[in-house]
């Protein structure tokens, strides 16, 4: 029985700042998960990652992460995603601290 | 303190030099991750969940002012304000830009520092005793040899790509602060029944996914065949050490699966082999380094204000008896400054506190601080007349915590708030567990227990060795804790025993303090510390306690 494909996003390491990054479907990298492209489709999936990798002088690292649809985009389907949405649980840095601050 | 030749001094700066046109390479493009990354681990920089980390070496955990508020200077300008002290006595840096880290290098330079070898397959930095060259129990200080096998191990070209990373420490102290039972490689320093000073060589100790306990492989080595004897394990591993599986690459799967004796004898035969092209020389530049190392000119003079301190102020008194420990020199005593204050990050310090503690060894320690593998930060030598005026300044920085040896100096690993491989949070876990029986108002009646926290099976925070471990692990997509319980980090060492199924997130806090008040009932007396009455009673009625319902079930 085939695999049942699940929605991904395609994620990255920002090559300077190490900051997690998220594929647009405009071709552009934000930190921001919910401006991800929510991947329905596998070979589309495969060709995004590809388009992600050779990005070799913006990024690091590039994978595909599952994820599930929300009310705003994409969503963490696994805590250590959610963990790279935001930022570490000790301190209000990383995502978080640039929300804390708006 | 050892002071950086030309030699060293040119060496470090090239090598800054290098890694900065690689890192241009890297941002420019021309080199791809692949390419950069062994380099970069080379220079102690990894890519962690969130940003970079830096991972500085303390080597054998001296530091002096300088370098403390250089330190502090790079958690300022190049990180968000503190760093993290380690298991390894390393610093690591949370936050750093790629682009920035060649500066931080040069600055780390500037005052004798580096990251190398904190990472990669190679022998790492080299640890030791934190109370080194100020404890009453030591033969001598042991730090002149840590730095001999530091000088010979870096860069050496036998060993920069090895099957799997190499850890040695280095102990010359009746009570074993080191962990020398869970290296790669330990030399403890002894003396025979004849007086004579030599070496104790144990072999095969790690934690990670395999842990075991390390082997005597020479029980008296010679002063002069340190080196060359250190040099024919190491090599002996090189060759015969499993390279298939990188989880079986280490020297204790090597000593497990072709047994000591066996490994005894290649090195034996290797020693003889390389042993003539030893010179000497090591000896000489062991001398030379020892005269580094001397002793600060203690101070004598009358210990009365602190007498009066103690017996005046509870406060303080609570503080001394935790966190001072005894020092050759009876007008002195180390201080062990807790940067674990209830409710904080294990390890952290802030640049403030970074500098407070630079300042405090500049006015009252003789300009000397140590890591320690706990993650706290020591000051080796203080008059005992100036400890009051001391704990008033650790105070004002929040740096007074008394809680050495006892619930709340939990070692944590970074865990899944940082850790790229974390298969869950340690951070918060310890966090609640210190803030929990700081509310309970327990933690001096219950006395000295340790509490070590890993974010996954790579054991960077010793749960196998703690008295009470835990391990994070992922459970079907939900953080899920693992206890073990009687480990045992000292001479005695052992690896703790699995109490049984893992707890959630929620569970683990409650479940730690059942095993707490199990321990409250089960010791004959105030004085029986939760490892002795562990290993009285054995692990079943902690197991009652930690898992009633299936008591229930039973009955
Ligand atoms: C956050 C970045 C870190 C990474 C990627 C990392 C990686 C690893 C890995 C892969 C191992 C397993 C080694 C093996 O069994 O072969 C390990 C073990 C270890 N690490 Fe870390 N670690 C990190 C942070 C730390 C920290 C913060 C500490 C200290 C608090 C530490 C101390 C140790 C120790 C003591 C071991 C046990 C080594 C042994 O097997 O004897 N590490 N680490
Ligand atoms: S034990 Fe695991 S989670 Fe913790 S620092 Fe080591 S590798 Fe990371």
């Amino acid at each position: 029985m085939a695999r049942i494909f699940t929605a991904k996003v395609v994620t990255a390491n920002a090559l300077i700042e190490g900051d997690v990054i998220y594929l647009t479907a405009d071709d552009q990298w934000s930190r921001d998960l919910t401006q991800g492209e929510l991947i329905t489709d596998e070979a589309h999936a495969q060709l995004r990652l590809l388009k992600a990798q050779s990005q070799v002088a913006t990024i690091v690292g590039a994978y595909l992460a599952d994820v599930k649809p929300g009310d705003n985009g994409p969503e963490p389907t696994h805590f250590r995603e959610d963990f790279r949405r935001t930022g570490p649980s000790n301190y209000a840095h990383g995502k978080q601290e640039a929300e804390a601050n708006v | 303190m050892y002071k950086y030749n030309d030699f060293d001094t040119a060496f470090v700066t090239e090598r800054n030099a290098q890694f900065r046109a690689q890192v241009a390479r890297r941002i420019d493009g021309s080199l791809t991750e692949d390419e950069f990354k062994p380099l970069r681990l080379m220079n102690g920089l990894y890519l962690q969940l969130h940003a970079y980390m830096l991972r500085v070496a303390v080597p054998y955990g001296s530091l002096n002012s300088a370098q403390m508020t250089q330190l502090a200077l790079l958690a300022e300008k190049w990180d968000k304000g503190y760093g993290h002290f380690t298991t390894r006595q390393n610093i690591q840096f949370n936050w750093p830009k790629l682009s920035d880290v060649p500066d931080m290098l040069d600055a780390l330079a500037e005052v004798g520092m580096h990251a190398i070898q904190t990472s990669g397959n190679t022998i790492r930095n080299v640890t030791s005793d934190h109370f080194a060259g100020a404890a009453a129990d030591e033969i001598e200080d042991p730090r002149p040899v840590a730095e001999l096998i530091r000088q010979w191990s870096t860069d050496h070209p036998e060993f920069q790509f090895m099957g799997r990373k190499f850890k040695i420490a280095v102990g010359a102290a009746a009570e074993d602060r080191a962990v020398l039972k869970a290296h790669d490689l330990a030399v403890r320093i002894v003396q025979n029944p004849a007086g004579e000073t030599g070496y104790q060589i144990l072999i095969g100790g790690g934690l990670g996914r395999t842990p075991m306990i390390g082997q005597v492989i020479n029980d008296f080595l010679p002063r002069a065949d340190l080196l060359p004897y250190i040099e024919s394990v190491v090599s002996v591993w090189n060759q015969i050490g499993r390279r298939d599986n990188k989880y079986k690459a280490r020297i204790k799967i090597t000593v497990h699966e072709h047994g000591i004796d066996d490994i005894r004898a290649r090195v034996k035969a290797r020693f003889a082999l390389i042993r003539p092209s030893f010179t000497g020389a090591d000896q000489e530049l062991l001398s030379e380094i020892k005269a580094h190392f001397a002793a600060p000119n203690f101070r004598s003079g009358s210990t009365a204000a602190y007498g009066a301190a103690y017996n005046a102020d509870p406060v303080f008194r609570a503080w001394a008896d935790t966190n001072l420990a005894e020092h050759r020199n009876e007008a002195h005593a180390i201080v062990t400054i807790s940067i674990k204050k209830h409710g904080a990050t294990p390890g952290d310090a802030s640049a403030d506190q970074m500098r407070a503690m630079a300042d405090l060894a500049a006015e009252y320690g003789y300009d000397e601080l140590r890591i320690s593998h706990q993650q706290n930060v020591i000051l080796p030598h203080v008059h005992k007349s100036d400890l009051p005026a001391l704990h008033a300044r650790l105070k004002q920085h929040d740096l007074a915590t008394a809680n050495i040896g006892l619930i709340s100096d939990i070692i944590a690993c970074p865990g899944m708030d940082y850790c790229a491989l974390a298969t869950a949070r340690a951070i918060p876990v310890a966090q609640q567990i210190a803030t929990r029986f700081d509310a309970l108002k327990l933690e001096h009646d219950i006395g000295h227990l340790q509490i070590k926290i890993s974010g996954c099976i790579n054991a960077c925070g010793h749960h196998h060795i703690a008295h009470i471990g835990i391990l994070g692990l992922d459970r079907a997509g939900v953080e899920n804790y693992q206890i073990t319980l009687g480990g045992d980090a000292t001479w005695t060492a052992n690896i703790g025993e699995r109490a049984g199924p893992g707890f959630a997130y929620d569970e683990i806090v409650p479940a730690v303090e059942r095993i707490v008040e199990a321990y409250l009932d089960l010791r004959s007396n105030a004085e029986e510390t939760f490892l002795e009455t562990y290993r009285r009673v054995g692990l079943s009625p902690f197991k009652s306690a930690l898992y009633p319902e299936a008591q229930k079930k039973v009955a």
